[in-house]
């Protein structure tokens, strides 16, 4: 019996723009247009799409602050608009651009108020916060103002804060932004031993592709509304084609570099691009380049999921 | 002129504002017919109170409402964004403009007056007219002598403002001297009450003070009270106001100036 | 009952944060409480100041007033207190604090009225509870007298926290016009500070039979006061502050719903 359930779900908006000086003319936007999908419970879903497909919208429904306008929306056996309450308790929500915390007040505070306002066993949340406390290193932080944390900082208290009633699905929406790479790396090994350990259903949406390779077995696809794919990661790349880039910095100009796995796809002076699988390591293809040739410098470039997608729709 | 533009995008800036207007407008009315209605029956008790008639009376609490907003009689305008800026820092740049820090804020108060006294003020005055008997300026030196009282009134609120926005260099936080300038304001301009219903000697300290400027002065000329000398004194009490205060802003702002640029803000 | 229950104790927690929170400046917290008393007692020293030229307003003495002023003082003082945050609805929307509060399993207008808890709003509760008690010696006692301002209070209170709430909830379509709740609540307050006497007979109608907040203070003090209705409406009308402050609070709760099922709805 899957966890999370969507059956056609659809969210549409009514948008107004101004007609010349005084009229309106209202415009119907589908941010979501037939989406289905299951989750069952335990999984570590990666929901993927650019800017404005409608990665938010969902998240919204389904944690019942938005009322789907078409199709049918199942998480936990309850329909989260009507049972927005009910459902909250057995969720966590981490909104990377906005904090769940209390602004003015220490850190401490905001997980004394969360355990009165989830009515959490005190043992169950003294144990909880402990143990979170420790993975994320959030010891020499509980007194200090939220407003006066660090992003990265910020971001390790709402995770606490949405994990200390025990939830069953936690839902980040876009957690990882304005990171530096350290905490980004963290971050990504902490929610892999939570959902290793407690079964903890995650669904993390992102347009970060690292967050994804890093944490998700199975990845959605959304653009424009609809569901675009529905698979594992390696499928993914493999529906979408999708390359990595080797950039390498020769000494000299030379004729397009041959090595077994990697095709030069540009060339510009001494600068050459190849292209190799998204799931193939670099590492043999690095070494066979700089065994053959004189190399000054290289770098790797990682595909974005725009260019995923656009090779997902060339399909 | 600079300082015209300056107005200009001031005003431009709080007319964008429309559903809060119309709200505060509405607001305005409320509080002019309750008011209204009170001073009436205070006016039946007592004809001639104060020197007022009934219809003084209530064309006094109209001309307070549109006042209110105009002169930020409350606080408000301009200076708010001062107080915002030294705690956020961006005071500085202020500081080190080749431009008067006060002649600028100055303007932009006034562009600020003069979108609400179009909007709120106009507007609540034309439907207490509608709804009670209001006096309107009779004779010429009347409707001259409120043109020149009114930008008076919002220069001497401005000075007032600007002085307690200040104390933001020094107290970080201007929440106190605010809410105090404000009961002050309310209480001295006559607004909770025309100062001629004062009790001596309390009428005549308060006639003497600036907030006298603020609504009691433009009033009384305004309802033909003060005609000849004594409307000529009562813009020339205003006018003293304006540049004292605006002088005790000036050198306020010269010791924030050092106080800045010695601590680093 | 016991759900009740737990939603007190929820807000009382919230609400204890914020406490800690602005006693954690001391000097700013003693000056906001301090100089709320003297603007919320502005109004009253205008009203005194009034009865230095006149010996009545409307039929009424300065104690008959002040009883007036103190109660709905006291009504709108704690509905400020315990919900006036909702004024600032149209904010959280625009910030989304909205959408953050939803996904807490606490009911949302609960949060909503207890986040930002102002403790410094009870000056204006302890500045009129002294006006009411100093009209209150004028006041000839009894049982039936006593329970009947204390029901006045209450129900006072809960009538201006249905207004708090109802004319906020138009911030759920449009977030600029926070000022609109104004005219109502305390625009309600002012008005029913002074005695009804000195309005005209068609409006004291309208604030009893259609925006009734001459429930708050004017009908239940006319039987404190031993007075006959001035305008010829029935006694009876002097017990029903209760009723009307129940049948409003029914209302509140509609028309709530209907905002919080307009944003859900439509999202922001």
């Amino acid at each position: 019996m899957p966890l999370i359930v969507a059956e056609g779900l659809e969210r549409s908006f009514v948008v107004r723009k101004r007609a010349g000086r005084l009229r309106r003319q209202s415009a119907q936007v589908n941010a979501v247009a037939g989406l289905d999908f299951a989750i069952e419970a335990g999984e570590m879903v990666g929901y993927l799409g650019p800017n404005g497909a409608g990665k938010s919208t969902t998240i919204k429904m389904l944690t019942g602050i938005l009322v789907p306008t078409g199709g049918r929306l199942e998480v936990a056996g309850l329909e989260p608009s009507k049972h927005r309450t009910e459902l909250a308790r057995r969720i966590g929500v981490v909104f990377g651009q906005r904090t769940t915390l209390w602004w003015d007040l220490p850190l401490r505070d905001s997980f004394v108020l969360l355990q009165r306002i989830y009515r959490t066993s005190p043992a169950r949340h003294r144990a909880n916060l402990a143990e979170y406390v420790e993975l994320l290193d959030l010891g020499d932080l509980l007194d200090t103002p939220v407003r006066q944390l660090s992003l990265g900082q910020r971001m390790r208290g709402d995770i606490t804060a949405a994990l200390l009633h025990d939830p069953e699905i936690l839902y980040l929406d876009e957690p990882t932004i304005g990171l530096d790479v350290v905490s980004k790396g963290r971050l990504r090994e902490f929610l892999r031993t939570l959902n290793a350990e407690r079964d903890t259903t995650l669904m993390l949406t992102t347009h970060d592709l690292q967050d994804i390779e890093a944490l998700c077995r199975r990845v959605l696809v959304i653009d424009h509304g609809r569901l675009v794919f529905d698979g594992s990661l390696p499928d993914l790349h493999r529906a979408g084609g999708s390359a990595r880039t080797l950039v390498v910095d020769l000494l000299d100009e030379a004729p397009p570099i041959t090595v077994p796995g990697a095709q030069v796809r540009r060339i510009e002076g001494p600068r050459q691009w190849l292209s190799f699988p998204a799931d193939a390591s670099a590492a043999p293809i690095v070494a066979a380049v700089a065994a053959s040739y004189d190399v000054a410098d290289l770098s790797i470039q990682e595909p974005t999921i725009e260019e995923v997608i656009k090779d997902l729709y060339q399909r | 002129m600079l300082y015209v533009a300056v107005a200009t995008r001031a005003f431009r800036r709080y007319s964008t504002y429309t559903a809060a207007t119309v709200a505060g407008i509405f607001t305005n009315c409320v509080f002019g017919i309750i008011y209204s209605y009170a001073y009436l029956a205070l006016w039946a008790q007592r004809p001639n109170a104060g020197g007022y008639d009934a219809v003084d009376a209530v064309t006094y609490v109209w001309l307070g409402q549109a006042l209110l907003m105009t002169v930020a009689l409350w606080g408000g305008g301009a200076t708010d964004d001062i107080t915002q800026r030294i705690r956020s820092g961006d005071i500085a740049i202020d500081l080190y403009r080749p431009v008067g820090l006060v002649q600028w804020y100055l303007a932009a108060d006034l562009g600020r007056a003069a979108y609400h006294l179009t909007t709120r003020g106009l507007a609540p005055t034309i439907i207490g007219a509608l709804l009670f008997d209001i006096r309107w300026p009779g004779t010429v030196q009347a409707v001259v002598g409120v043109s020149i009282a009114i930008p008076l009134a919002v220069t001497v609120s401005f000075a007032t403002r600007f002085l307690v926005a200040s104390t933001a260099f020094w107290l970080l936080d201007a929440a106190g001297p605010k809410l105090l300038s404000g009961v002050l304001a309310m209480f001295l301009s006559g607004m909770v009450l025309p100062l001629v219903i004062f009790p001596e000697p309390l009428r005549s300290i308060a006639l003497a003070l600036p907030w006298a400027s603020y609504l009691q002065t433009p009033a009384d000329i305004w309802l033909g009270n003060r005609t000849g000398w004594s409307l000529l004194s009562g813009l020339g009490l205003q006018a003293l106001w304006v540049v004292v205060l605006l002088a005790c802003c000036q050198w306020v702002l010269s010791a924030a100036t050092r106080k800045v640029v010695v601590q680093g803000g | 009952m016991a759900e009740a229950l737990t939603h007190v104790t929820t807000y009382r927690d919230i609400a204890a944060m914020w406490v800690r929170s602005s006693l954690a400046y001391p000097v700013s917290f003693a000056t906001m409480t301090v100089g709320g008393l003297f603007i919320t007692g502005l109004d009253f020293v205008g009203i005194w100041l009034m009865f230095g030229t006149i010996d009545s307003l409307g039929g009424f003495s300065l104690p008959e007033i002040a009883l007036l002023y103190g109660a709905t003082g006291l009504g709108i003082g704690f509905a400020d207190l315990v919900v006036g945050n909702v004024e600032r609805i149209g904010v959280m929307v625009r910030m989304g604090t909205l959408d953050q509060m939803m996904v807490r399993p606490v009911p949302l207008l609960l949060q909503v009225c207890a986040d930002q808890f102002a403790l410094r709003r009870v000056s204006r509760i302890v500045q009129t509870a002294v006006v009411f008690a100093w009209a209150g010696t004028y006041v000839d006692w009894t049982v039936p007298r006593i329970l009947v301002a204390v029901i006045m209070v209450v129900s006072g209170g809960a009538i201006f926290f249905a207004l708090f709430v109802m004319f906020s909830c138009i911030q759920f379509w449009t977030t600029d016009a926070s000022e609109f709740a104004n005219a109502f609540t305390y625009g309600g307050n002012t008005l029913t500070q002074y005695p009804l006497t000195v309005f005209p007979q068609e409006l004291v109608k309208i604030l009893t039979f259609v925006l009734p907040i001459a429930f708050v203070n004017w009908y239940p003090c006319l039987y404190l006061l031993g007075r006959d209705d001035p305008f010829g409406l029935p006694t009876w009308l002097q017990f029903c502050s209760p009723v009307v402050a129940a049948l409003l609070l029914a209302l509140t709760a509609l028309v709530w719903r209907t905002g919080v099922r307009h944003y859900t709805s439509t999202g922001s």
